[in-house]
């Protein structure tokens, strides 16, 4: 009972819970015994033989013996309640039960149970379990829980949560089975630092935000466009001369159609010149390393998996 | 009684609940010592012993019996579409009754349910009393059954007596043990009929014979069974007296027309024995009404109260003493009916039978059964009509809305499709009441039978299709093979 701060209130608590169950006891006991005079017409006519306004009587109905034997089971129940299960102020009950140790057990009874269903996840490469329907089930679960707030329940993300469902070329890093364990594990940092510097030109950020936009055919000014391209040489340490990205650094590539940190001029402008930090959180602490090998495999699963050649091909 | 001896030496204290002397109370002359018992609080068991009885109304309670429990022992083994055709799988929250597959979504047809047989309850008692407590109540139903095993192995009525005054001897504990066994026996397959409604019967049935059910299916079997033990075997008319709440607000319903079991007094009074040879005239010159004083319809009372004094709330209308009545009226060669289904008002002002039924159509009764019947068209009418599948859609809220493409707005939903059906269905999606809004992942979704299913759904809209903010958007999804539309509520998010 740690509400109490005081030592005295659990045993205030625990004195009239008892006091007044003995109490209970006691009034039973004593009704039990007594015996009260009727009249002698009482037992026939069910009447106290009170009289009112002429014609109303009192009825007298007591109640029948073994109801009071209920009401004693009740006290004996308790007793017997409060002796096994904490409820008398501070003490913890003959049980030691609580809601904390009830849902351990609970917990260590379902990782008993599905113990082997991961052993046999765990013998199989996430290549193999991501064409596993169980596996994926138990992923898509996982995936839903723990991932789904961020990159959406259909993995395709929002703004500046990544598309988990493109293919590898719009991926910031490898799309395989290690890079995705090792990034649900232990997190990831991405940083774009702000480029506003290297820029200083009144019209550079807009002339490169277009040339950018020309890698991806999406609409440009052409004039824009030819001028920032010599200025993207800062850009290129990280996003490559021909600004495909380089998945070693976690750099995007710039030349498909997937935006990240949202498209146009105004979206592009904005990154150039601030930067962007972004962070995956390390999951490490909320999933068993088994867990994060079935949501890998899910991951994999659903921006599509490349056809079986190899079993067809060994044959 | 005997009047009490010097009450001073054998009580500690007096509650005054004695007589003062006025009007009732007027026989209590001399002193109080003279005119009272000592009693204790509580009122003590009174075994009551009925006596058997055959005749109309107890052959219709024997059919009742008969009827409700081939239905509830006989409904869990009945087979349908390779299942059990009544089971009520608590684990995986699907409710079979016969082809109907419900969801706790659709508790309220359970309220339906509920509310039915409340207001039956309501009807056959503003018009005939206890009819439910008399022949249908389990209680009554399963007391039935536990005295036919009583009296086939201790006797009738003045046989069970002698046998309870008896010694111990061989002969009683027997007799006694017998038929608390088959009681037990009785109870625990009752116990686990009840719990073949849960879990498959055949299974269970395996189970017990190898006694490896789970925990909750023995407590279940044993504490059902022990309930069934208890109350038809040991509490018997104290659950009504006592225990049972219809037996108290019945009486509300109850009115001067309302059909009840009556002691016809004109006729009967003054009650006395007389000669079998006595004439009408007779017998009635020596103040005899029919009543002939037998008390067998207090005998074969299963409450223990004497019918004779008019309505009482132990009553429930069994018409055990009308029977009796009858055959001892046989014997007597007098009319039958001193007692009978009546009503006070049919008594008081000597209506005829079918003046009584004229008296039926009464404001009351007309507004229970419209209100019954209201309810019957209601349930059964969105039971007919009901969509045989259910959708729940839930808009993701880690992202409100994202820009896919070249200024496409696009929101995703999960939703969870449920099949009430026993096959595989396939189902189609789409969306109306945004402009230009579609669905751009897979439209056709198929569910297994009676399974449920959460799906990604991504909806698209053009990022100039409407201002931003949150615009109401509604899932159209199509069963196949006709069974109908549903249409469920959402929203589009725009961002600024």
């Amino acid at each position: 009972m740690s509400d109490f701060i005081n030592g005295f209130w659990p045993w205030y608590v625990a004195a009239i819970s008892l006091v007044s169950i003995l109490a209970c006891a006691l009034l039973l006991w004593i009704a039990g015994k007594t015996k009260v005079q009727v009249r002698a017409g009482a037992v026939d006519d069910n009447t106290t033989g009170h009289v009112w306004d002429e014609n109303l009587r009192e009825l007298n109905n007591p109640l029948p013996r073994w109801w009071m034997w209920l009401f004693i089971l009740t006290v004996i129940f308790s007793l017997a309640y409060l002796a096994i299960y904490p409820g008398l102020g501070s003490y913890q009950g003959a049980a030691k039960w609580s809601t904390q140790s009830e849902h351990k057990d609970d917990i260590a009874a379902l990782q008993v149970q599905v113990a082997p269903l991961y052993a046999e996840f765990s013998a199989k490469s996430v290549e193999a379990l991501a064409r596993d329907p169980r596996a994926l089930a138990i992923g898509e679960r996982q995936f839903m829980n723990t991932c789904s707030q961020c990159h959406g329940s259909d993995g395709r993300g929002s703004k500046s949560y990544p598309d988990l469902t493109t293919g590898n070329a719009a991926w910031l890093g490898e799309r395989s089975a290690a890079h995705i364990v090792q990034t649900v594990t232990n997190g990831r940092t991405g940083m774009m630092p702000p480029m506003a510097a290297a820029l200083p030109g009144a019209t550079d950020v807009t002339d490169v935000a277009h040339y950018v936009l020309s890698l991806s055919g999406s609409p440009f000014n052409e004039v824009k466009a030819f001028n920032g391209k010599q200025k993207f040489a800062v850009c290129a340490a990280c996003h490559g001369m021909d600004g495909k990205g380089n998945k070693a650094l976690g750099a995007p590539n710039l030349t498909d159609d997937y935006w990240l940190h949202g498209w146009g001029e105004a979206a592009i402008v904005n990154i150039i010149k601030n930067g962007k930090a972004n962070v995956m959180p390390a999951q490490a602490p909320k999933l068993s390393a088994d867990q994060i090998h079935v949501v890998a495999a899910y991951v994999l699963s659903i921006g599509g998996l490349p056809p079986v050649a190899s079993a067809t091909a060994a044959k | 009684m005997p009047p009490d001896p010097p009450a001073a030496s054998t009580r500690s204290r007096v509650i005054p609940i004695v007589a003062l002397k006025t009007g009732a109370a007027d026989e209590l002359a001399g002193s109080e010592g003279d005119s009272s018992v000592v009693a204790s609080l509580y009122q003590a068991d009174k075994k009551i012993y009925a006596r058997s009885v055959s005749g109309l109304f107890s052959r219709w309670r024997w059919t009742l019996v008969w009827a409700t429990q081939l239905v509830f022992y006989g409904i869990p083994w009945l087979s349908l579409n390779d299942r059990q055709a009544v089971l009520f799988e608590l684990a995986s929250r699907r409710f079979y009754i016969f082809n109907l597959v419900l969801y706790p979504q659709d508790l309220i047809y359970l309220t339906g349910l509920l509310v039915i047989s409340a207001l039956s309850l309501f009807l056959f008692t503003a018009v005939a009393g206890r009819l439910w407590c008399g022949y249908a109540c389990p209680q009554t139903v399963y007391t039935e059954i536990f005295m036919w095993v009583e009296r086939k192995i201790e006797g009738d009525r003045a046989a069970r007596m002698r046998l309870d005054n008896a010694p111990l001897s061989f002969a009683k504990v027997w007799r006694k043990g017998a038929k608390h066994a088959v009681w037990i026996a009785i109870g625990l397959w009752t116990g686990f009929t009840f719990v073949g409604y849960f879990t498959p019967i055949r299974e269970l049935a395996q189970d017990v014979q190898s006694l490896s059910m789970g925990p909750w299916e023995w407590f279940w079997i044993v504490f059902y069974g022990f309930a069934t033990y208890g109350n038809a075997g040991w509490m018997r008319e104290q659950v009504c007296k006592y225990m049972c709440p219809y037996a108290r607000f019945q009486s509300a319903m109850f009115d001067r027309d309302t059909l009840i079991v009556t002691y016809d007094e004109a006729r009967g009074e003054g009650r006395g024995v007389r000669s079998r040879s006595d004439t009408q005239a007779q017998y009635q010159a020596k103040g005899l009404g029919d009543c002939i004083d037998c008390g067998l319809c207090v005998q074969v009372c299963p409450t223990g109260i004497d019918i004779r004094n008019g309505l009482q709330y132990e009553c429930i209308s069994c018409s055990a003493c009308i029977d009796v009545c009858n055959t001892v009226m046989d014997k007597m060669h007098y009319p039958r009916g001193l007692i009978r289904y009546s009503t006070p008002n049919g008594m008081r002002l000597k209506l005829s039978t079918a003046a009584m039924v004229r008296r039926v159509l009464r404001p009351r009764v007309l507004i229970y059964t419209t209100a019954l019947l209201t309810v019957c068209i209601a349930v059964l009418g969105s039971l007919v009509t009901r969509t045989p599948f259910k959708v729940d859609v839930v808009r993701d809220r880690g992202a409100m809305a994202r820009i896919v493409g070249q200024g496409q707005i696009e929101n995703v939903y999960r939703l969870q499709i449920m099949n009430a059906t026993e096959k595989s269905q396939q189902y189609q999606l789409s969306v109306s009441g945004m402009p230009g809004a579609r669905v751009v992942s897979e439209t056709s979704v198929q569910v297994d039978a009676a399974a449920a299913r959460w799906v990604a759904v991504r909806v698209q809209a053009p990022a100039d299709a409407a201002g931003s903010g949150s615009h109401p958007m509604v899932f159209q999804i199509t069963g196949s093979g006709g069974q109908g539309v549903l249409a469920e509520k959402s929203a589009f998010l725009v961002p600024r």
